[in-house]
């Protein structure tokens, strides 16, 4: 049934296609079979058999991706029975992976895609080390379906916020995570030691410092949240002092220390409309993304209001009005967040050979005038329908007919 | 960063005193002239016109919010007032002229729902100080005796291109307490902010809110009792109100003794306060116009009102405004049904819809949240103007809080609350680049003198830039 589905050669013709990795192409078009791109251009055949979407006068791009959020992990924030994006009672829930937490029924899926917005990080939240973050598609029966990269790391918080779990002090956020580390590969080492139980108590579970080695090996991300400037340091230095590969998230007063951050190739998941001062960062600014996005960090975007994922949009736009330039802003919203995520062999762009997560916009995606057309995810078109457009329908004439 | 959705809501009135400043001429008279308390002047307003030479912004698209939209028009005001607005307008020749070309000129926004200064930044606990949760009706307190001036949030929504705004106590309680209408410029107090004649407004809170914090500390635990709640405080009212009014005839005897809580609300049937009502669900509505009737009384306005356009009719007929987010929903169950279409659709069935914050981020761009609810009613088929929308987020709150015959739109003789856009205001690119508060440059996007800071701010956050 699927491969059924998926059997299809669509294209889009005539738009103003963004590839985002390379230049933009005016009247264009771009062909996509079984839920690839396998061409993109100005003088692509389009095959007799293809279903055409005339997007003649429209723009073209990747779908966009949301670089944090909790689709799927969390339906009504205050109603705790729909939350599943936290674990309670471990401070280290490395191995906390929120994949079987996702519902693929949500009601915020329907009601983020149809804005454009394809592929979302679904990111675990509280406690010092929060979980596994995993990347998925907005579209799908089952969480197998929507899942596109899992994990794409292990989330921990070195944010005001995490000072609790760890006793109260930042200082001490950063040396329990040490111990951790430490520890983690410690157990690596001495595992048969662990089993026969010679060996001193660990600072947290076999499964989590399991959890853990990936991440300290290099081959998956750690994602840190920070923002005050002395936190993002230290971020740094334990990515340094663990050779990690870290994907720093929040970083709201990382314009204050941009070199230092493009210095060590470390990439940055911001929400650009965010300037409201807090004690965990008073230098928080609108500006943050494009002053690091100048200094050449790798910028994602990200909404972090899971129900307003779909504004996406809206802070691409206001970055760019606060310093990035547009260019910067649509890669940040798609190559750059595939890349952070490890996925840019197959999403992100608008290539051949990559996931066709293609969206077709009436004009500039980041306008308030521009709509959404057509959506696509895996090459199927997604109906431009969700509760909120059912509720619309139901009340756009007075009194409904129930 | 913070969400203060859950916690929010409620507006309280009474008719504040002319202050000492100049204006305005046209502060509009309480409905009713008996006051519930003797009559000499409380917590009078100390708002002074800044002083300010006559401005002529020209060669600027001038949207009015009275249904004109003029190309390479010019608005002059001086000494605070609006003087002309047209295709052509002479200056004086003390004006200081704005080149406007490329250009956009709104009337000052207004957000008729802010937490600003009640739940300050940096959010700490020190400054909560929006929810008075030791009782569900507390009518008797006042926002204003909460605002803290020095929130480094007010800058940020100055640059945004806001002018007036309503302070509002938080949604804990049936009843919240007054609200604080204010003029946003830096100030060392809050009386220096307090719009001359403006009306108090009376923050009230159906739904989730009350249950949630007072279900386990002896109620109200249901909607019901909500219900309940609210009519009991009114009962006792309308009793105060009686004696008040009863002793104010001839003063003879003692006078009744003062009680805060129903004075608010005596305040409230003598139509001098204006009752602002956070309340999500269309049923839950409809239950508080019944309310409202029972006492014989207005709601001004339903805040949040996610849900609104399912009654758009029924509040359009009953002449209550709704406030409502463009595109909020999911938070919480009286929250699932939010639509991005809500304040057009209450726009189409005649009603007079309101784009509001409740949010010290969303205050710094109204504008864009009312392009959005415009864009999301006009591809639904719903025939939105530019002017309409911009009323969205000008004279219609200005009307919620009782302004709206001296703020809300650009025309001669009105407050010269001014705001000069990069481009046009519903664009995601364009920033408010000067505002005028009564005329004084209270904001100018490239000259830091113009670019207020608190005192917060100095020493704990790096100065402003370009970027900000």
């Amino acid at each position: 049934m699927i491969a059924l589905l998926l059997a299809q050669t669509i294209a889009i013709t005539g738009g103003t296609v963004y590839p985002v990795s390379g230049p933009k192409l005016a009247n264009a078009s771009v062909l996509i079979r079984d839920g690839r791109i396998v061409a993109v251009g100005t003088n692509v055949p389009i095959p007799p058999d293809a279903t055409r979407i005339d997007a003649a006068g429209k723009w073209i791009t990747p779908g966009l991706i949301d670089g944090a959020g909790q689709i799927g992990l969390v339906e009504i924030s205050a109603v705790p029975g729909t939350r599943d994006a936290s674990v309670q009672g471990d401070t280290i829930a490395a191995s906390f992976n929120v994949a079987e937490g996702i519902n693929p029924a949500s009601t915020v899926i329907p009601v983020t895609r149809i804005e454009g917005i394809t592929t979302a990080l679904a990111v675990p939240t509280g406690n010092l080390v929060s979980g596994q973050a995993v990347l998925i598609d907005l579209d799908g029966a089952t969480i197998e379906q929507m899942l596109v990269k899992s994990p794409v790391g292990v989330v921990a918080d070195l944010s005001e916020s995490a000072k609790d779990a760890a006793g109260g002090s930042r200082a001490a956020v950063a040396e329990r995570l040490r111990g951790v580390f430490r520890d983690a590969l410690e157990y690596e080492r001495r595992k048969t030691d662990f089993s026969r139980a010679q060996m001193q108590a660990l600072s947290a579970s076999a499964r989590d410092l399991d959890a853990l080695l990936p991440v300290l090996h290099g081959r998956v991300a750690l994602i840190a949240y920070a923002n005050r400037r002395s936190d993002i340091e230290t971020a740094l230095r334990l990515a340094k002092e663990f050779k990690l590969k870290l994907i720093l998230a929040g970083a709201a007063e990382g314009w204050e220390v941009a070199a230092a951050i493009a210095a060590a190739g470390v990439p940055v998941l911001v929400e650009p409309l965010s300037n409201i001062p807090g004690y965990d960062a008073l230098g928080i600014r609108y500006g943050n993304a494009g002053i690091m996005a100048k200094a050449g960090v790798k910028v994602a975007l990200l909404e972090p209001d899971t129900h307003k994922s779909r504004n996406l949009r809206q802070q691409a736009g206001n970055a760019v009005s606060y310093g990035m330039t547009w260019d910067q802003a649509l890669r940040a919203v798609t190559l750059s967040p595939a890349e952070i995520f490890g996925v840019a062999d197959r999403y992100g762009s608008l290539e051949p050979g990559k996931v066709a997560n293609v969206v077709v916009w009436s004009g500039d995606p980041f306008e308030f005038t521009t709509g959404v057309e057509h959506v696509l995810i895996r090459g199927k078109e997604i109906p431009l329908k969700s509760r909120q457009t059912e509720l619309l329908e139901r009340y756009k004439k007075l009194p409904p007919s129930y | 960063m913070r969400s203060l959705s859950f916690l929010l809501l409620a507006l309280t009135g009474a008719c504040a005193s002319a202050g000492g400043g100049t204006r305005p001429a046209q502060a509009p008279a309480p409905a009713s002239t008996e006051t519930t308390s003797v009559a000499r002047p409380q917590y009078p307003s100390t708002y002074v016109r800044h002083p300010n030479p006559p401005v002529l912004i020209r060669n600027a698209t001038i949207m009015t919010a009275t249904g004109q939209e003029i190309p390479n028009g010019s608005v002059l005001f001086k000494d605070g007032r609006i003087v002309a607005v047209g295709a052509k307008v002479d200056a004086p020749s003390d004006a200081v002229v704005v080149d406007g070309t490329g250009k956009y000129v709104t009337p000052g926004l207004i957000d008729d729902h802010s937490h600003l200064g009640v739940y300050a930044a940096p959010g700490t606990d020190a400054e909560s100080d929006g929810n008075e949760a030791t009782n569900p009706v507390t009518a008797e307190v006042w926002a204003e005796h909460s605002f803290w001036p020095q929130d480094p949030q007010i800058p940020l929504a100055i640059a945004g291109g806001i002018t007036t705004i309503q302070a509002l106590p938080g949604s804990a309680n049936l009843i919240g307490g007054r609200s604080a209408i204010l003029k946003l410029i830096p100030a060392r107090t809050v009386q220096e902010m307090k719009f001359p004649g403006a009306h108090y407004g009376l923050k009230m809170a159906c739904g989730e809110n009350p249950k949630r914090v007072y279900g386990r500390r002896g109620g109200p635990s249901t909607r019901m009792g909500n219900m309940a709640g609210y009519r009991a405080a009114f009962i006792l009212a309308e009793a105060y109100r009686r004696r008040w009014d009863a002793w104010n005839k001839d003063h003879k005897g003692d006078p009744p003794e003062r009680n805060l809580r129903s004075e608010s609300l005596a305040e409230v049937l003598r139509g001098n306060m204006y009752v602002q009502n956070h309340c999500y669900r269309a049923d839950e509505m409809a239950q508080m116009i019944d309310l409202a009737h029972e006492f014989g009384f207005k709601i001004r306005s339903f805040h949040h009102a996610v849900e609104s356009y399912k009654i758009a009719d029924l509040l359009a007929k009953e002449g209550t405004s709704v406030s409502v987010w463009a595109d909020w929903w999911g938070f919480k169950e009286e929250a699932m049904d939010g639509v991005q279409q809500n304040a057009a659709l209450n726009q189409q069935a005649g009603g007079r819809p309101i784009i509001h914050s409740d949010d010290p981020g969303g205050i710094q761009r109204l504008n864009q949240e009312a392009a959005k609810a415009m864009y999301a009613g006009q591809r639904a088929g719903i025939p939105i103007t530019r002017d309409q929308a911009l009323r969205w987020i000008t004279v219609n709150p200005a009307w919620a809080v009782g302004l709206d015959s001296i703020v809300g739109t650009l025309e001669p003789g009105k407050m010269a609350d001014v705001v000069v856009w990069s481009g046009d205001p519903f664009s995601v690119y364009s920033k408010a680049v000067q505002v005028y508060n009564d005329g004084w440059l209270a904001y100018d996007r490239s000259d830091p003198a113009h670019q207020p800071r608190t005192d917060f701010e100095l020493g704990e956050m790096p100065a402003p830039g370009s970027d900000r």
